[in-house]
């Protein structure tokens, strides 16, 4: 009896414990739905920023946001999934080479995403733009201070792993038959993989992807002084200039902006747009691995 | 595949030409690929070098300028004090800049004030004491895993042992919702509502502190050490919790004195990668702990962590100076931290794959 009463204790304890995540991920949920509701219409979407930002909407940097994971997109997939071809299909387990990627893309992953923003700072900017700058423009600074193509190449080095990871365990279900089939049909190792293994993890690939994309927007930190703007009157035209960001956004309005209280339905809302767009990024990504896993059962 | 080419070298060999049948045709393409691909794998390791080497880069002027400064120390006599421009090391223009608050402050060196108790970075004499950041540091971290490990722990010992099969499928995914929150989303969830909803249950002063930007952080580790504990749990071998439970051990028990022991280097992984998380958050950090470097042990005052100091200045420092090296050499400490941390649970999860392992044979 007395053991009985211990153990549905415990387990409560247990229960409560999930209940207790579950009803804060509710609570988020409602208060931000609830703040932002009424200010989300198309005018929010479509409109600049007016009246020293306190009024308007946050066209400029839903498109900032866009065209930073746009250009990050296009530098982090093609190494993550060429990495990932590299770990599923070249390297020799054992290797102390393929174990020290291994460890690499683990680092990547557990970095704090200041450190990526600092070394943005350090390398990009100050380093390769710099120079970019004293070769090309004889010094005049151009390419050495903060940009969108800097702030994207450095949140691509923070969603390299994800890419990485999706990739190899999508290429890791591919049956050894079909690449044995190809093989004894003649192809080559690499053609091999460029005709059977890459077409056949195609959907892990967008699932990474994807991912990716929900990452970054997501992230602030690596892009604090590496790009991001306060304000802008205008979208990015070219890969030097600065650009507003969603969660950037969400951050200055809170904190450093004139009138914190008078823009709160300004911040709601766009913290909405941006729970909306990760959301259903990551939903995407969910129902795609889901399919994945199930095909390779 | 391996087979495959062993079965090629047999037959050659019983064909009598060896040599030439188990050598594959050499093709550049192939050849090619390889090498690019094996390049590009490469990056990453090239990567976490270069991130080692630009962080320290920068960080290592605030030693480099003590230098210089002990320099100018012994060789200039006090009454020519007034010559800073003549500096001998100041050769790039960054130094120029860094240089010009530095005269203000004739007798500190940059890094002797790194182990004093007073942030002051912009001040008149600048202190760069980072003993308040770390404690601030220290404060934060602390709450945030005393609230997520217990919870996030418990909350993964209920999915995998008590909760019915069908509840599971659907407690794991949204459990797993909490980690498709932006840290920026929860930080400004914490400013706005959470910062009132604690101050009204415990009636301190300062709206925002240690505790709620704890509470704040622990949210963002939760997944993590949620996730991973409930793999942990999962891939202990179902033997071991049919023997107890055949041998009349109830489920808790089972839970808890069969499974969890044996899940622990697991477990013990999830709360390290929880805890490299709460340690470099940054966004949550500026917005929920109020950002004033004190020190002081109460955990409802106000702190500044190491990263949030990073955040708030380094988009207003002089690029190449003092403070710059010394945000930097901050950062460089947090980046060994979490490298340590990574690597100490690597070893861990290697432990516990191999266990998966045996379990499925």
């Amino acid at each position: 009896m007395n053991r009985n009463l211990k153990d549905k204790l415990i387990e409560g304890l247990t229960g409560i414990s999930v209940l207790i995540i579950i009803l804060v991920i509710l609570l988020m949920l409602f208060i931000i739905v609830k703040g932002g509701w009424s200010e989300l219409n198309w005018r929010f979407i479509s409109e600049y920023p007016r009246d020293g930002m306190t009024k308007g909407g946050i066209f400029p940097a839903i498109i900032g946001t866009a065209l930073m994971t746009l250009i990050m997109t296009m530098a982090a997939v093609p190494f993550g999934v060429i990495t990932a071809v590299y770990l599923a299909e070249y390297a020799n387990e054992r290797s102390v080479f393929a174990r020290t990627i291994r460890f690499a893309v683990k680092t990547l992953a557990v970095v704090p995403s200041i450190i990526f923003g600092l070394f943005g700072l350090g390398f990009f900017i100050g380093f390769v733009g710099k120079d970019m700058d004293a070769l090309f423009r004889g010094g005049e600074l151009k390419w050495g201070q903060p940009n969108i193509l800097w702030a994207s190449l450095t949140m691509a080095l923070l969603t390299l792993p994800v890419v990485i990871v999706s990739v190899e365990e999508a290429i890791r279900t591919i049956p050894r038959e079909m690449r044995e089939a190809s093989l004894a049909l003649g192809a080559t190792k690499w053609q091999t993989i460029l005709k059977v293994v890459i077409p056949g993890s195609g959907t892990g690939i967008l699932t990474g992807t994807i991912l990716a994309i929900s990452r970054g927007a997501g992230e602030v930190a690596p892009i604090l002084f590496t790009g991001a703007a306060y304000y802008l009157s205008h979208i990015p035209h070219s890969l030097s200039d600065q650009f507003m960001s969603l969660g950037y956004h969400i951050y200055i309005m809170s904190t450093q902006s004139a009138n914190v209280d008078e823009t709160q339905p300004i911040q709601f809302a766009t913290t909405l747009v941006l729970l909306i767009l990760t959301f259903s990024l990551n939903a995407v990504a969910v129902t795609l691995r889901y399919r994945i896993r199930n095909k390779a059962k | 595949m391996k087979e495959m080419i062993s079965a090629g070298t047999g037959a050659g060999s019983m064909m009598g030409r060896p040599a030439s049948f188990s050598r594959k045709r050499f093709r550049f393409s192939d050849w090619f690929a390889e090498k690019f691909i094996k390049f590009i794998a490469f990056m990453s390791i090239a990567l976490v070098a270069l991130i080692f080497i630009f962080v320290f880069r920068e960080a290592s002027p605030v030693f480099r300028m003590d230098a210089v400064k002990k320099v100018v120390d012994q060789s200039l006599v006090p009454e020519v004090y007034g010559a800073v421009p003549d500096q001998p090391v100041a050769e790039a223009p960054n130094h120029q800049e860094a240089s010009a608050p530095d005269p203000a402050t004739p007798g500190i060196k940059p890094s002797s004030t790194l182990l004093s108790r007073e942030w002051m970075p912009v001040s008149d004499e600048p202190r760069y004491g980072l003993i308040p950041l770390f404690l601030g540091t220290l404060k934060v971290t602390v709450i945030a895993l005393l609230f997520a490990a217990p919870v996030a722990i418990l909350a993964a010992i209920y999915t995998s042992m008590f909760a019915r099969p069908g509840v599971r499928e659907f407690i794991k995914p949204l459990v797993e919702l909490l980690a498709g929150f932006p840290s920026v989303v929860i930080g400004f969830f914490a400013l706005m509502v959470l910062a009132s909803i604690l101050q009204n249950l415990f009636g301190y002063a300062s709206r925002l502190n240690a505790f709620v930007g704890g509470i704040a952080m622990g949210l963002a580790a939760l997944p993590v050490i949620y996730t991973l504990t409930e793999d942990a749990l999962t891939a202990v071998p179902k033997t071991y919790s049919e023997a107890s439970l055949g041998l009349g051990a109830s489920k808790r028990q089972t839970a808890f004195h069969v499974v969890l022991p044996a899940a622990v280097p697991g477990v013990f992984a999830a709360v390290i990668l929880g805890l490299g998380r709460i340690f470099g958050e940054t966004m949550i950090a500026l917005m929920a702990t109020g950002n004033a470097a004190l020190t002081s042990l109460n955990p409802f005052e106000s702190v500044r962590t190491l990263s949030a100091t990073i955040g708030a200045e380094m988009a207003e420092v002089v690029f190449g100076g003092t403070h710059y090296g010394v945000l930097f050499l901050i950062g460089s400490l947090l980046f060994i931290f979490t490298f340590l941390l990574n690597a100490v649970s690597e070893f861990y999860i290697k432990n516990l794959v191999v266990r998966k392992y045996q379990s499925r044979k």
